[in-house]
């Protein structure tokens, strides 16, 4: 014991002196991001950018479920973890007001970054607060939106096919409708396919973050669930808690009750592509980060995989935006090597890589050339999808909103408290108070 | 008497053998129960992650270090033909990469986060056991005013909730700068750790018999020199003990580190939880850095054993 | 000087009434600016990292502060106190704490009392099997916790496995962290397997110190064993057993890593205890000065309970 005494007293001494010692170093910058595919993908681009610059990067990367709790945390400690970010498209508003963000409007317009050359929905989304102004605080870096994938290979299976048709009246293929999915989910519910048994659907679900919002907002627009008066901003009452909303609500929670995989209660991103991946399920629903995954997966992907984007409802056709702009964050030490790595990643010739790797891109250039469409299965289903996207509030108050909604969504759906009216009445409430107390209202 | 030792009998009643016997296979029985969860992370960190997610749980499996390579570094899946047009593999975590149609990326975050726990586990151990054996041979050989108020004081710190304590820290450090350094999360766990520190060694020195400083003293040593030279090391072993127990707190903590670090001072805890693989949790790595977060902790709780009771009531219950 | 010990030097005594030149008390310290030299550290660093950030959270929850934005500043009296205590959210998580902290308590009491008991049958290796039997309670609860997420898997885990094995129940016919009605009992259970070995060496302890001749005599007035264990065991342990239960009673009423990590408080609120209604409150919608004043009301709930923890300890100490 004593030896071990005197070693740890000398091993404790040492690493006091070595953390307290500053850390100097060469160049290099670090980038915070969700831990993903795309994630993985950037690490392989950047690696043209050292080359080109000699500027070493260093990632952060947090998987979904802790993402916004731990940047958000990060970003209001004013740590200096991150020189970039990658934020989610929601965080804007808090970080321009807040100060977290530097605003770009210089920046681009001294290297003559235009953002009429970015998909006007992605710099609405990413980039601009307050909306719909020339206020940039960051550049679009990845398109995402809500979508679906199939299983192709048993959608084409003939006795699947007639017993389909048979029972439902139409053909089995990608649904046009929530209906139309209900049906497919119902259908493939508790199956035996090729001797295991499957279920209908993966959808969200999750508690901790954002899951289950980024999932029943694809219903709840579809629907006819608004965020507020178009006429008069804030005022919620009869919009949130529509009677449209409150039978989209209740669509969703029907969806989980009967057509997801046993255990399927807490599933974000990385479960949801988990049981698709796993042919546990027909039928998935994900962001479209996930489809080169999934396309290029030995199992699942290449001929037994299809992409449809989010299904119409009764009351309008809409889908669920995500992605994230990269922005350069103003505690950083490293701000102007930052800009030079968003100048690099603006460059055609690095966003043309940038989709090749599996990255969404947003600039036109590269959506828009003729062979966009063809270059991959999916990328006609994400062009479709990114027409009709809609966010989530990205005030400055969001974290508190959506925790709300996350609340109030699954105690109802998840688990079973009180009614669809009950639950949308309560957020009401607290989204109310929430912009009483920043004064907007 | 040492918690797990054989020291004492009941003579007279001294149980039947048969007795002795049902009794020791249920505690063992028990005992192996309990262990299934240890040894499953061991197992599962030597498995494949189709191996790990198989359905029945496979028992019978070919080892694979797949789980630790994917601890250690970060891959990107890639098509056959990127694949292909790359040197050669070096090392078998790459070629297993391969084989899965990735590239290794380059290393992941987990050495850094490693020598984040070390460090900052080491360091507030230090801290704490050095504050702690000063204020426990005050309280212990000097008539301190309020002694019994300022001990439970000490003590009353360790009762809050860490959540609780968090939300000023966060704030405090945020204005000062400290938010996720090694040496705020030095300082927090040492003045978590300090009152464990305050009160275990109290209790050891308390033990220390006063006649022996005092000897020393009139031999002409000053009490700083008595102090040193007679009381320290006699109370080593408790000093040991002590440390090692703040060890194993800061090693574990979750709640402060979560809250208070993102990266540059982030440890292992929240770390683990961050392990995902190309979906949801990658179990096998998952499993690969428990194992080798949890190993230390099972040697030190071996080492510990004897002192084990006394470490977890504070020093109320010796023996 | 009603400070001065007894046991102090003469020269100490005289040196503490008479005042001192400043050089000399520095070259030959006295007592007393040895006693303050030694504890001072210690209290300075705990009002530094405890008391003064606690003050500042008592002032915070009469704001309405929230630490991700920059508005000014207002005070709001005491409305944050008066919506907690009539807010059902808050209500609805001190019922699931007070499910948690109940439940826990009495199987781990059972059980480490009963293990304690047949431990003390003193079979071959019992120290052994001991030993083993602590090893989870020294690992994080955080990273541990992790892990069972994995074994609590429907489709896969072996928690599952395990129970449609011995009850032939399919496997993914329940689960335990998705289900409302299983998930406050899955939070238990990884609870009972950590902390139980914890109650059974402090029983175990408890169990030792009932000297062998109350036996004896027992023996002698053919009391039977049934009886014996409950006029002498049972009694004689209490204390100990009284330890036991309100050590874990505060550790879990404090409860965060383990839960925050199985569950994160779902499935909805279901496993939203205390400490991590306050996590959200605080951390995720950044209400700072509502969280606040929750937080002083758990600081409040928590240091009653220490109170009487200490005042027990005492107790036992005096045995």
């Amino acid at each position: 014991m004593r030896k071990l005494l005197t070693l740890a007293s000398a091993l404790a001494a040492g690493f006091i002196a070595t953390a307290s010692a500053g850390s100097a170093q060469a160049a290099s910058l670090t980038l915070c991001w969700a831990a993903w595919d795309p994630a993985n993908a950037l690490v392989e681009l950047s690696k043209d950018f050292t080359k080109e610059s000699g500027i070493d990067m260093k990632f952060e990367f947090v998987p979904w479920t802790s993402y916004a709790d731990r940047f958000l945390n990060e970003l209001n400690s004013h740590g200096k973890l991150c020189d970039l970010i990658i934020g989610d498209s929601q965080w804007i508003g808090g970080s321009a007001e807040n100060g977290h963000y530097v605003k770009l409007n210089d920046f681009f317009d001294k290297n003559g970054i235009k953002m009429s050359d970015f998909v006007d929905a992605t710099v609405v989304g990413y980039s601009e607060w307050p909306k719909n102004t020339p206020n940039y605080w960051s550049l679009p870096a990845f398109g995402d939106v809500v979508g679906w994938t199939y299983r192709k290979d048993w959608f084409e299976k003939p006795e699947l096919q007639k017993e389909f048709k048979d029972k439902y009246g139409w053909d089995l293929g990608p649904p046009k409708t929530y209906d139309q999915l209900k049906q497919i989910a119902e259908f493939f519910q508790g199956r035996e396919i090729d001797g295991k048994k499957v279920y209908g659907a993966s959808i969200y679900t999750e508690r901790g973050s954002e899951g289950i919002t980024m999932g029943v907002t694809n219903v709840l627009y579809d629907y006819g669930f608004e965020y507020q008066n178009p006429q008069k901003p804030y005022d919620m009452e009869g919009f949130v808690n529509s009677a449209d909303a409150v039978k989209g609500l209740e669509f969703y929670k029907e969806l989980y009750k009967c057509c997801t995989p046993p255990g399927a209660s807490n599933v974000y991103m990385g479960e949801s592509a988990d049981a698709f991946k796993s042919g546990q399920v027909a039928l998935h629903m994900n962001f479209a980060f996930t489809w080169p995954g999934l396309y290029k997966d030995p199992n699942v992907g290449g001929d037994k995989i299809g992409f449809f984007p989010n299904p119409a409802g009764p009351k309008g056709h809409f889908a669920q935006l995500g992605g994230q702009g990269i922005s350069v964050v103003a505690y950083s030490d490293h701000q102007d090597d930052a800009l030079k790595y968003i100048q690099w990643f603006v460059k055609p010739e690095v966003q043309a890589k940038w989709w090749q790797l599996g990255g969404f891109s947003c600039l036109k250039s590269v959506v828009e050339d003729p062979n966009f469409v063809k270059s991959q299965p999916y990328a006609q289903t994400f062009l479709d999808s990114m027409a009709i996207v809609k966010d989530f509030w990205a005030e400055p108050t969001y974290a508190e909103l959506l925790q709300a909604m996350q609340k109030r969504v699954h105690d109802y759906v998840v688990a079973d408290q009180g009614t669809a009216k009950e639950a949308l009445d309560a957020l009401v409430k607290d989204w109310t108070e929430t912009f009483k107390d920043d004064g907007k209202i | 008497m040492s918690a797990t030792g054989i020291t004492t009998a009941h003579s007279v009643v001294a149980p039947t053998g048969r007795t002795r016997a049902i009794a020791g296979a249920i505690v063992i029985v028990y005992a192996l129960i309990t262990m299934i969860p240890l040894l499953w992370i061991v197992v599962t960190s030597f498995k494949t992650p189709d191996d790990s997610i198989a359905y029945p749980p496979k028992l019978l499996f070919t080892p694979s270090i797949e789980g630790y390579c994917n601890l250690f570094n970060t891959r990107t899946r890639q098509t056959p033909e990127y694949i292909a047009a790359l040197p050669p593999a070096t090392g078998q975590c790459d070629q297993l990469v391969r084989s899965r149609n990735m590239v290794i990326a380059g290393p992941s975050n987990v050495i850094p986060r490693f020598t984040n726990s070390i460090i900052i586990a080491f360091g507030s151990t230090f801290l704490a056991v050095a504050l702690g054996t000063l204020t426990a041979y005050g309280f212990s050989r000097f008539r301190v005013p309020f002694a019994n108020d300022l001990l439970f004081f000490i003590l009353s710190t360790r009762f809050m909730p860490p959540i609780a304590v968090a939300i000023p820290i966060y704030l405090m450090y945020r204005a000062i700068g400290l938010t996720d350094t090694k040496i705020g999360m030095i300082l927090l766990y040492t003045a978590v750790n300090v009152s464990l520190a305050v009160w275990l060694l109290k209790g050891f020195i308390d033990e220390i018999p006063r006649e022996y400083e005092e000897a020393a003293m009139i031999d002409g040593y000053s009490r700083l020199q008595a102090f040193r030279k007679v009381v320290l090391p006699q109370a080593a072993t408790g000093i040991a003990a002590t440390a090692i127990f703040c060890l194993i707190f800061a090693w574990n903590e979750y709640a402060f580190a979560v809250l208070l670090t993102s990266g540059e001072a982030q440890t292992m805890p929240p770390f683990i939880p961050f392990i995902i693989g190309e979906g949801g949790q990658d179990w096998p790595a998952v499993a690969a850095a428990t194992a080798l977060f949890l190993i230390p902790i099972l040697v030190f709780t071996i080492l510990l054993r004897k002192h084990l009771l006394r470490g977890i009531t504070f020093g109320a219950v010796r023996k | 000087m009603s400070d001065s010990s007894a046991r102090a030097t003469i020269a100490d005594r005289v040196a503490a009434a008479t005042p001192v030149p400043v050089a000399r008390r520095i070259r030959s310290l006295g007592d007393r600016a040895i006693a303050w030299l030694f504890i001072g550290p210690t209290i300075l660093l705990l009002l530094a990292i405890n008391i003064f950030p606690l003050i500042w959270t008592v002032y915070l929850s009469f704001t309405n502060y929230k630490a991700n934005r920059s508005a000014p500043i207002r005070m709001v009296g005491t409305e944050h106190y008066s919506s907690i205590l009539s807010d059902p959210d808050i209500w609805y998580s001190m019922q699931a704490t007070a499910h948690f902290v109940f439940w826990t308590i009495v199987l781990e009491t059972v059980i480490g009392f009963a293990l304690a008991w047949l431990i003390d049958r003193k079979f071959r290796g019992h120290g052994i099997w001991t030993t083993i039997i602590l090893l989870p309670m020294m690992l994080s609860p955080a990273v541990v916790g992790n892990f069972w997420k994995f074994l609590y898997e429907p489709q896969i885990g072996l928690f599952n496995y395990a129970v449609s094995f011995l009850t032939g129940v399919d496997r993914s016919s329940f689960q335990m962290l998705g289900d409302v009605a299983l998930a406050p009992w899955a939070i238990v259970i990884v609870d009972v397997w950590m902390w139980t070995p914890y109650v059974m060496l402090i029983c175990l302890a408890g169990l030792r110190s009932i000297p062998d001749h109350i036996y004896e005599a027992a023996e002698v007035d053919r009391a039977s064993p049934w009886r014996q264990f409950w006029s002498i065991t049972l009694p004689m342990a209490l204390p100990f057993i009284m330890l036991a239960v309100l050590f874990r009673g505060i550790e879990n009423f404090k409860m965060f890593d383990m839960v925050n990590l199985l569950t994160g408080g779902g499935p909805g609120s279901t496993t939203e205890v205390a400490s991590i209604t306050l996590k959200r409150d605080a951390f995720e919608s950044w209400k700072t000065g509502y969280s606040s004043a929750f937080a002083i009301i758990l600081f409040v709930a928590v240091f009653g309970l220490a109170n009487i923890y200490v005042k027990a300890l005492n107790r036992v100490k005096q045995r």
